[in-house]
């Protein structure tokens, strides 16, 4: 019987009742007595040298309050990047300057020019279109490779090129080249990783406030972690203290990365609340996400693997472009190195790992943490190229990875991480019962005799999650810690409000952490309230990404209890007139150890704030404990995936026919609310790798710029109930942190692109088109037609 | 500026709006029932979806003008009358069938407008006609469940497969 409440019981979500009745408080639900609404006039062309605003005719339109544009924010900070990469020749990365309005050039489209603030979104929309303005177009960079040739224009005029960083980590030179000079085979593989838009379907949206009472501040934004806005943009653009800036980020609709990063109009509206001495209200429209919320992906990968005669691994060199786009977003820099190049040995006893990554500046929409980050590019190639190895060499790749599965932990690898538990072996025997690989020779026969073809793909992957001990990250460039922070507040009547440094935008905190409290506690969970997203209320926070809510603002929540039941044991010890020491807590009572004597928890509470009774002489009244908890690792998920599709030789199509996950997650709060956030990212990875693909044309147009034309997955595109499981019975605790939890929320899109694609081969070979060894996502019917035709 | 009446909810309702006043912005902004969520700018994600007369629409492919005189429905209306989840709000919440909420109100209403239709789907049908709603969180898997469920389908309870 599973349990029914605390750790590993699957409560329903208290968060569903107000979403389900139209009750939720999204940040464009909020509206200030007398706002006034901004609209950003934004480049339509990638590269332009900006000659001439003339706002003047659109000032004297009806209902605008003010014009702003670049020139309004000199002297104002510009945004920040958060991490500072050091290349291989110890120079630090190139950080350009990226103003929150367009200054003398423009450099993507979507580039904002100029912010028109109005009483009516259609006045401000109208009057913009009164702007005139005299732009040059220049010619673009969009293609990474032309962006690295000698001579190229350059998207930032005062760098020596559009080479923001040559980073080079892992096994040095000489014995790499040594490992693949021994080898008995090398493998070889190039490839792309789709660019892609996160596209959460709330829209981002940024309230600005001012008071002149209190000369302060408060933003309403759409953010994973309002806590990191009011330092970036307090402290590096708006020159804002503190005290003087209260950010809140409400009910927020889904963030995938995509809402971690401090963007220009949330600096915009708060800059500008003062400015027009109004609130000032910024809505974007879908179009305008497509054009400034960060993307995702985009590195061009050539990747060896080196094995002995024997089929182990000896050694993986790789070497990547990854694009910037114009401006470093606020992680950008770390996505394709400390979250890329870490994660580079896999699940594998690879000897020598070495990655190489340049990261290019081009006239494209910055680039940023989008589910995963950097760990499903490693997968990807990683996994794409033991595929391509195990064909050639005529091996089975389940078997190949098997034997080269790392089995003893912990384990230091080639690239600087230490995996602290994990068993692959377990998830892929798990992977292979579910996805009953014995009986795919017949699925393929029926799939045969109704013309398709049908494929077998397999594949690992580990992720880093946890994110992550502070003086490490520091070492590395990190210009922030990475510890989180919670404060549990015990009421006078034994009720609850915890305040977290996560946010939740749809992994149901509100629900999971109350779990873990409950237990430790052993009083009911409704008695206990998780409170998040605004900075006036909770202590600190580092927010939510990188799989890290539990594992890291969970253990500071632990911790906080832990001191919380330390006091209270004290409390009680002197309502009981016993040592403390001697006191236990179970089921919220507090007993004298092998007595009856006992106090219920409310007792106890209520003692602490009415303290006639008390040992006011050693302890203070009151039972409120806050801990900052900044974790000793990483943590390591892990998994094996599998899948089959079925391809229609006639049109190049493919369908997802039956997909399996087995992920080692370590221990499991809430087995619902885990199983959910692997169906959300597979679903995201598959649509990687059949139908999303962000695209621009030569001149830097943005030809994806809708639900019309960016393929989102839609219902139908998803493998049917009878052939999906996604399984986490495979747990090896993390080592490092109280829960022995390792996060949950990126391993489906991490795990799953490979997946697709090596099942799309292993469907080709077995019709014969055995000359394809790789066709670039998103797999469309019109690149599988085209390679089964290459020759 | 054209008044316009509907009864939105049970409720009658009225306005002055302008030719182009789109009936979200109608519903969001005048009538401050902001459970009705704008996803997208090209009648996409369904976000916006609400029942008029009875019918499933995006409304923000409907001018408010034209509303006048319907009968319109909103996630704000689909509880049972004495508050609680109706039988499609409670499988949504059974199931695990939403994570952020944004697509939620949409996705009941065009679930709600489904079974009205077709009481008894089948997984393919309830996965063709969620074609125009998008959700980026769950994978749509806990989605059709939840519709399945509400349908009086057996389907297992979560985290139990």
């Amino acid at each position: 019987m599973p349990k029914d409440h605390g750790i590993g019981a699957s409560p329903k979500r208290r968060e569903d009742v107000r979403f389900l009745t139209g009750a939720g408080n999204y940040t464009d639900d909020i509206n200030v007595h007398g706002q006034a609404y901004v609209h950003f006039l934004r480049s339509d062309v990638a590269h332009g040298k900006i000659n001439k605003i003339d706002t003047s005719t659109a000032e004297g339109m009806p209902g605008v309050v003010r014009i702003f544009t670049g020139a309004d924010f000199e002297g104002v900070g510009g945004l920040p990047c958060g991490w500072q990469v050091t290349d291989k020749n110890g120079e630090v990365m190139k950080e350009p300057a990226h103003p929150v309005l367009a200054q003398g050039k423009v450099r993507h489209v979507g580039d904002p020019i100029a912010a028109v603030v109005a009483d009516s979104l259609e006045e401000a929309r109208t009057a913009a279109e009164a702007i005139e303005l005299d732009i040059e177009e220049l010619p673009a960079v969009v293609d990474m490779g032309k962006a690295l040739e000698a001579g190229a224009t350059k998207v930032h005029d005062d760098l020596s090129d559009n080479l923001c960083y040559d980073w080079q980590f892992g096994t040095d030179t000489e014995t790499t080249d040594a490992a693949f000079a021994k080898a008995a085979h090398v493998t070889t593989l190039e490839l792309v990783n789709n660019r892609l838009v996160a596209n959460p379907m709330e829209p981002r949206v940024a309230v600005g406030d001012y008071s002149r009472a209190g000369d302060d501040y408060t933003l309403y934004t759409t953010s994973q972690n309002p806590h990191v806005i009011r330092l970036l943009m307090g402290a590096f653009v708006l020159g804002i203290p503190e005290h003087k800036l209260r950010v809140v980020a409400p009910d927020v609709g889904g963030g995938f990365g995509t809402k971690i990063f401090h963007y220009a109009e949330e600096a915009f509206c708060t800059f500008a609340a003062k400015a027009c001495n109004r609130p000032v209200k910024w809505t974007s429209t879908r179009s305008e996400a497509f054009m400034s919320d960060a993307h995702g992906r985009d590195h061009v990968t050539k990747i060896e693997l080196a094995l002995d005669k024997d089929n182990n691994f000896l050694a993986v060199r790789t070497d990547t472009k990854a694009n910037m786009g114009a401006y470093l977003s606020t992680f950008s820099s770390s996505v394709p190195t400390w979250l890329h190049g870490t994660l580079m040995a896999g699940n594998y006893k690879t000897p020598a790992v070495q990655v190489n990554v340049k990261a290019v500046f081009t006239n494209t929409v910055p680039v940023d943490a989008y589910r995963g980050a950097g760990r499903p590019e490693a997968t990807f190639q990683l996994e794409r190229v033991i595929d391509k190895a195990a064909r050639e060499l005529g091996v089975d790749p389940i078997a190949l990875r098997r034997q080269n599965f790392i089995t003893q932990f912990p384990y230091a690898t080639p690239v600087a991480v230490e995996y602290d538990t994990g068993d692959y072996e377990a998830t892929m025997a798990k992977m292979e019962e579910l996805m009953d690989i014995p009986g795919f020779a017949a699925r393929r026969a029926e799939s045969e005799k109704n013309g398709k073809l049908r494929g077998l793909g397999v594949n690992c992957f580990i992720e880093a999650c946890g994110i992550a001990p502070s003086n490490l990250v520091g070492q590395l460039g990190a210009r922030a810690g990475l510890y989180d922070a919670a404060t549990v507040r015990v009421n006078a009547t034994g009720s609850i409000s915890v305040m977290v440094g996560a946010h939740s935008h749809g992994q149901g905190h509100e629900t999971v952490f109350p779990q873990v409290v409950a237990e430790m506690l052993g009083i009911d969970e409704s008695m206990i309230d998780i409170v998040h997203g605004d900075t006036s209320k909770i202590p600190f926070g580092m927010g939510t990404y990188g799989s890290r809510s539990l594992a890291v603002c969970g253990s500071a929540m632990v911790r906080a209890t832990e001191k919380i039941i330390n006091k209270a044991k004290k409390i009680a010890g002197h309502l009981l007139e016993a040592s403390d020491s001697d006191i236990e807590l179970k089921d919220g009572q507090f007993t004298v150890a092998g007595t009856d004597k006992s106090v219920a928890w409310g007792d106890v509470t209520l003692a602490a704030y009415v303290p006639h009774n008390y040992p006011l002489e050693d302890i203070e009244p009151g039972l409120e404990e806050t801990a900052f908890y900044d974790p000793a690792n990483f943590t390591y998920p892990a998994g094996a995936y599998a899948c089959e599709v079925e391809l229609d030789p006639e049109t190049g199509k493919v369908t997802i026919e039956k997909f399996v996950s087995a992920d080692d997650f370590g221990n499991v709060v809430n087995p619902m609310i885990v199983e959910g956030q692997v169906h959300g990212g597979i679903a995201q990875g598959i649509g990687q790798a059949l139908l999303e693909n962000c695209a621009y044309d030569e001149n830097g147009q943005l030809l994806s710029a809708s639900y019309m034309d960016y393929a989102m997955p839609r219902a139908d595109d998803l493998p049917h109930m009878a052939n999906y499981v996604v399984d986490h019975s495979c747990q090896t605790p993390c080592t490092h942190n109280p829960l022995g939890v390792k996060g949950c929320g990126e391993a489906g899109a991490i795990g799953s692109p490979p997946t697709v694609v090596n099942a799309v081969i292993d469907a080709l070979h077995s019709g014969g088109h055995t000359h394809v060894s790789h066709i670039d996502m998103p797999v469309t019917p019109s690149r599988v037609w085209a390679a089964m035709n290459s020759q | 500026m054209t008044k316009v009446t509907m009864t939105v909810n049970g409720k009658s309702v009225s306005g002055e709006v302008k030719g182009n006043t789109l009936l979200t912005d109608f519903l969001r902004t005048d009538l401050r029932l902001t459970g009705t969520h704008v996803g997208c700018d090209t009648s996409q994600c369904g976000a916006c979806v609400v029942h008029v007369n009875g019918e499933a629409v995006k409304a923000c492919t409907m001018f408010a003008a034209e509303a006048d005189g319907t009968e319109v429905t909103t996630i704000e209306g689909m509880a049972n009358a004495d508050g609680s989840l109706n039988v499609i709000q409670q499988a949504f919440q059974e199931y695990h069938g939403l994570q952020c909420g944004f697509c939620t109100p949409g996705m009941v209403m065009s679930a709600a407008a489904l079974l009205k239709e077709n009481p008894k789907p089948s997984e393919a049908e309830v996965r063709d006609y969620l074609e125009g709603n998008i959700c980026r969180c769950t994978g749509y898997h806990n989605i059709v469940r939840a519709i399945l469920a509400a349908s009086g389908q057996d389907v297992p309870a979560v985290a139990a497969e």
